[in-house]
């Protein structure tokens, strides 16, 4: 909390009178802002409330629309509807794969600009920036363009990927789709962790008697550690969640987000919110669990 | 940022194969990564521009007219959707700037010890699906759902037909909730690193309250409400999620007509045609934006 000091002499009077009485911004400081932040944040909770509370209900019918009464049988079957597990599998071998390659790909990016001076770098920049200034419809479109180009005649990379591998679309097409969006975001992310990263610890193990590669791995990768982490964990959640560009390049492939899609037009099972709740539950144990941990080891 | 680079000395006989490997080493870490981005963001938006100046269909295959056609019938039959997906985008960017602002000031002035509660709630909805939140919100508006009833039934505030769902209410409520923690963020990240003691020298030189935070907070927030409002939106310009779970026939965007002609009806020339004047517009929507806040900090 910082008190901010009042003025020291009243402030002249003609001023004063074409602003708003001090006791306004009082009246503001301390139960206006404080009372719309809660309410914002309500409003931010609620539809999480909704689904919790309704992967309990005991609805009638195909649509868990309406509140019935409360039941345990959701969470007691919760893969149970045709479709489901293999979406979630498929949802979790994309998130996992994506991850893996986008952070090592945008990992080797971010350490090239941070690092080097090179020729082209506004170039690169530009090019990291472009993926996440691009509406998603638009990038998923063009995917689905240049794959289903790629088995027709005249497209580009027709007959320089093999046939099969991008059209039909599916699993593969996915995947690249999803290393592609992913890679800007890390490249920011381990961006912003070198960027404040002592460069004479690695000057002194190479003076030492380091060579370059042992450098790397013991004193810069530690170091870059917790940024390559977080860019992973926002690969993994983007990934995991994505719909519009998904929805372009699957094909038949059904991930979670996907598969709900399809069969909201024709049921509503608890089973979405029970698995909703399980990926939102989960996810709020593991930043909980770091934070703690985090807060101890700085104690 | 400009890292220095490493020292390369040359040696009378020219540089050693070391330091060869060494100057190529920023490339060599950029290669994969850059190519990757080569070939699945520029080829496909290169093969879109194509296909929007081409002619035929998914069957016959497309062939590479140079035809006008399709960006004319793009430009004069999809005016109200263009509209919809401005005033939709332009609305709820608005509504996110003026509730996320004060939350943003208060966490960031007054959070206190409750600071990083308070932004974990904030980016608590992203660890639900979108479609899901979406969902959630179709349940809250429908016409029986629990908002609509309480108005209509308990308040009499509502007429008894009342309805929120189809209506471009809901749409823009949608895409107001889903993009929020985007404007939050950005902008608790300029505000928070705001020294307070330049808000104290402004009051101390007589500023009054409001002077402050017209002439110090405000500036000072720029590039966080710069990015906030790009980071809302863009997503909203194109997005078709909200319309298909919340909207009706009548609150068509862009993005539903991009969708339906590319997945449902097969006709690429139109939809790539109007997947690429969204993106001209936003480019030049950026750009203006950017021009008259001043700031030209994109990348950071």
């Amino acid at each position: 909390m910082t008190a901010v000091s009042q003025p020291l002499a009243a402030a002249p009077a003609e001023a004063s009178s074409r602003r708003p009485p001090r006791r306004i911004f009082h009246a503001i400081d301390h139960w206006a802002l404080p009372a719309f932040t809660l309410v914002a944040i309500g409003y931010l909770l609620i539809p999480i409330v909704v689904m919790i509370v309704f992967s309990f209900n005991d609805y009638q019918g195909k649509f868990n629309f309406f509140w019935h009464g409360f039941t345990l049988q959701g969470w007691l079957h919760p893969f149970d509807w045709p479709g489901l597990p293999a979406s979630i599998r498929t949802s979790l071998l994309v998130a996992f794969l994506s991850t893996v390659g986008a952070t090592i790909l945008g990992t080797f990016i971010g350490l090239a600009l941070t690092r080097y001076n090179f020729k082209g770098r506004g170039a690169i920049n530009g090019l990291i920036f472009l993926p996440m200034a691009t509406p998603e419809i638009v990038m998923g479109a063009s995917l689905l363009t240049l794959f289903v180009n790629s088995g027709l005649q005249g497209g580009m990379l027709n007959g320089v990927v093999p046939k099969g591998v991008l059209f039909p679309l599916g699993f593969t097409t996915i995947l690249i789709s999803h290393i592609m969006f992913n890679i800007s975001y890390v490249v920011v992310t381990v961006k912003a962790r070198i960027a404040g990263f002592d460069r004479r610890l690695e000057e002194a193990a190479m003076d030492l008697g380091a060579d370059e590669l042992t450098t790397f791995w013991k004193v810069t990768f530690p170091l870059i550690f917790p940024g390559v982490l977080a860019a992973g964990l926002l690969a993994f959640s983007l990934s995991i969640d994505d719909f519009i560009i998904t929805s372009f390049v699957s094909g038949t492939t059904n991930t979670f987000p996907l598969w709900a899609y399809s069969i909201i037009k024709n049921a509503l099972p608890v089973q979405i919110n029970v698995v909703g709740s399980m990926v939102f539950l989960g996810a709020v144990a593991i930043v909980g669990l770091s934070n703690i941990r985090q807060a101890r080891a700085n104690r | 940022m400009t890292a220095p680079s490493l020292p390369v000395h040359r040696g009378p006989t020219g540089p050693s194969l070391r330091q060869r490997v060494g100057r190529a080493t920023p490339y060599l870490l950029l290669a994969p990564g850059i190519l990757w981005l080569v070939i699945f963001f520029i080829l496909p938006s290169i093969q879109m521009f194509l296909t929007s100046v081409s002619t035929g269909s998914l069957d016959d295959g497309f062939k590479l007219t140079w035809s006008g056609e399709a960006y004319f019938t793009s430009l004069t039959k999809f005016g109200t959707q263009f509209a919809n997906s401005l005033i939709y985008g332009g609305i709820a960017t608005l509504l996110t700037f003026m509730i996320g602002f004060p939350v943003a000031y208060t966490i960031a002035f007054r959070g206190g010890r409750w600071k990083n509660f308070l932004l974990f709630i904030v980016i608590a909805p992203f660890f639900t699906s979108f479609l899901i939140r979406t969902i959630s919100w179709q349940i809250i508006l429908q016409d029986n759902g629990p908002l609509l009833s309480f108005l209509r039934d308990t308040l009499h505030i509502l007429p008894a037909d009342a309805s929120v769902l189809g209506t471009p209410i809901a749409v823009i409520a949608g895409i107001t909730y889903n993009f929020l923690p985007f404007m939050i963020l950005p902008l608790y990240v300029a505000l928070e690193k705001i020294d307070p003691r330049l808000i104290e020298a402004a009051n101390d030189l007589y500023a009054s309250r409001w002077g402050a935070f017209r002439r110090v907070t405000i500036p000072l927030a720029l590039p966080g409400i710069f990015a906030g409002s790009i980071l809302t939106f863009i997503p909203a310009l194109g997005d078709y999620v909200n319309v298909l779970l919340l909207g009706g026939p009548k609150t068509q965007m862009i993005g539903n007509v991009i969708q339906s002609r590319f997945l449902l009806l097969g006709d690429y020339p139109v939809a790539a045609a109007l997947s690429f004047i969204l993106m001209a517009a936003i480019l030049v929507a950026v750009s203006i934006y950017a021009r008259a806040l001043g700031t030209e900090q994109l990348t950071g």
